[in-house]
């Protein structure tokens, strides 16, 4: 992540990746149309294209940048998002050191593993609303409150704009429930590290 | 549901996206096709628009069917089009000869994969530059465009249309796997603000039109099949009445017609873009995704002190003679970044005709090339390592 003067990152690359039918590519796209048309950012996405997008470890890689992006291929993530196993599994090891690496806790085991992470249970959570097919879309709220990557206005525009027509109203319900998720971990890190200090 | 054939406004799609809303932007309003990774999402989108512009959108049984319906619907009048990749682009040679040889405009845009053969079906390659010159049997010429861009994929679509019609020949749109399944930003103009060309019209008396009678620029006028004009259509050599003529000198007369509408109109053809070329010392030469590997390279290779630049090139064919032979004559060297294993390197290297060096950045296909092999070869070449 190149970081500017005011503390913004001016390029981030993210990679979404999970089972194919997860919609995963879908929260790929949802996130470049809001960079794109929501915040008048660049951005690039490339989705995975194979047999692996329709059951496999599929992978959606996005850039956002304030200039234009001449490479559009992400090789070491600033953020990764893993919503399986195998998808942890084949991209886990390329996020840069520094970077961010968000789960979804029910469905990534990472063993010996001790990096930081962000974990919510999107899909337990989609479940509970009832719509299993909703944990895209309550990841990409919990990714808009933990990274700020897009601004939430221009993430929940674009979340109404790509869903089937019908469903939006649900489609932000999901998103609000991430993006709370999120903003209570945040806090409560917070809270945590403030205490730490003895503040 | 009619909606509009222009969808002015800003959007985020993929390459192939653009490129069917450039066709009907341009005013296409005829494609038929056969669906094939990874050019299946140009006919799905244009399948989904074309009745809410009241257009055809038809489904043949082969990609060899798809060209010869493109063929006829644009003898019928109205601009026509088609998508395809890999095996499809092959199955269409032989139509597309028969588009050359009657003057035909239409437009094919070739999503391009890694082959030989069935190859890897689902990944990017740009391995078909010399079969969109010459895959076609017998000698002619045509025009071929490379989006570097989804943006590009729909202005250069409209120019492709343009071109076509301008000329009378079909005219190739040659993307890729990465380009047409890539997702960016695409800004459509209003409709008025876009430029859109139709062929010469037929005029006069319609019994005594001469459907292969060379006007301005070597280009005959048009009459569309119905309009009452006499017209014969075929891809025998053929007189100025398009009747068969299987004489030599007949041969030599429509040879010289359909190389001269191209070739005496190259200036007004080629499209090349430079990037930081005015000092450079080092001149890659690319177009399609690989002009955006080079675009970074030179960027790189400029912080390590080695002067590169880009001349991209938009139209790779007609290539751009001139415009690298004027180069050769002051630049230590060309590099050739392409994702094949050196088809428009061939060009480089015949056109820089010895006086500077020629090398290429290739790759057998199913990827992007990265900076860094571009960047590698720069600083070898210039001594750096």
């Amino acid at each position: 992540m190149t970081e500017t003067e005011k503390g913004k990152a001016e390029k981030t690359e993210i990679i979404i990746t999970g089972f194919g039918g997860q919609g995963i590519i879908l929260a790929g796209r949802i996130l470049g149309k809001a960079a794109t048309l929501g915040d008048h950012r660049e951005s690039t996405l490339v989705q995975s294209y194979g047999p692996e997008s329709r059951g496999g470890a599929c992978s959606a890689q996005v850039t956002i940048s304030d200039s234009p992006i001449p490479y559009p291929y992400v090789r070491n993530p600033d953020i990764l998002v893993c919503m399986s196993q195998g998808g942890y599994e084949k991209f886990g090891g390329l996020l840069r050191e520094e970077g961010t690496l968000l789960i979804d806790r029910d469905l990534v085991r990472m063993g010996e593993d001790d990096r930081p992470r962000f974990a919510i249970p999107a899909t337990r959570m989609a479940e509970e609303l009832g719509r299993k097919m909703m944990a895209n879309i309550i990841m990409l709220g919990f990714l808009t409150s933990v990274t700020g990557v897009v601004s939430p206005r221009a993430a929940r525009d674009a979340v109404a704009e790509s869903v089937p027509k019908g469903t939006e109203e649900m489609n932000i319900t999901a998103f609000n429930k991430g993006f709370d998720h999120g903003a209570a971990l945040l806090k409560g890190r917070r809270k945590k590290a403030s205490g730490k200090t003895g503040a | 549901m009619t909606k509009p054939a222009v969808l002015t406004g800003e959007h985020f799609m993929t390459g192939d996206e653009a490129a069917a809303e450039g066709a009907l932007a341009a005013g296409c309003r005829f494609f038929a096709g056969y669906p094939i990774t990874p050019a299946t999402e140009v006919a799905e989108r244009i399948a989904e628009r074309m009745p809410q512009v009241g257009g055809t959108f038809i489904q043949m049984e082969d990609e060899i069917a798809a060209m010869a319906a493109v063929v006829g619907a644009s003898c019928a009048g109205v601009k026509s089009m088609t998508a395809t990749s890999g095996p499809g682009f092959s199955l269409m040679m032989e139509n597309l000869g028969l588009a050359v040889c009657t003057e035909t405009p239409c437009v094919l845009v070739n999503v391009q994969r890694a082959g030989p053969s069935t190859g890897l079906p689902t990944q990017g390659a740009q391995g078909d530059m010399m079969q969109a010159r010459w895959g076609s049997h017998g000698h002619y010429d045509l025009i071929a465009l490379a989006p570097a861009s989804p943006q590009e994929c729909f202005h250069l679509t409209i120019e492709a249309f343009n071109l076509s019609e301008t000329y009378r020949v079909p005219v190739l749109v040659m993307t890729d796997e990465i380009i047409g399944h890539l997702s960016e930003r695409v800004v459509i103009p209003p409709a008025k603000a876009i430029k859109t060309v139709s062929r010469p019209r037929a005029k006069g008396r319609k019994d005594r039109f001469l459907p292969y009678k060379p006007g301005p620029r070597g280009v005959a006028p048009m009459a569309a099949a119905g309009e009452g004009y006499r017209i014969h259509v075929t891809g025998l050599t053929h007189d100025e009445r398009g009747y068969p003529v299987m004489t030599v000198e007949a041969q030599a007369e429509m040879m010289d017609r359909i190389m001269g509408k191209i070739r005496n109109n190259r200036e007004d053809i080629i499209r090349t873009e430079a990037y930081r070329l005015d000092d450079a010392d080092f001149v890659l030469v690319s177009y399609g995704v690989s002009a955006r590997t080079s675009l970074a390279a030179v960027d790189e290779a400029r912080e390590l002190g080695i002067r590169a630049g880009l001349l991209r090139l938009v139209t790779p064919w007609p290539f751009p003679e001139e415009k690298i032979r004027a180069l050769a004559g002051r630049v230590k060297g060309f590099v050739t970044v392409e994702i094949n294993l050196g088809q428009m390197h061939l060009e480089v290297e015949r056109c820089a005709g010895g006086r500077a060096p020629a090398y290429l950045v290739g790759h057998p296909g199913g990827t992007i090339i990265p900076p860094e092999s571009v960047v590698d070869m720069l600083k070898r070449i210039s001594g750096r390592t």
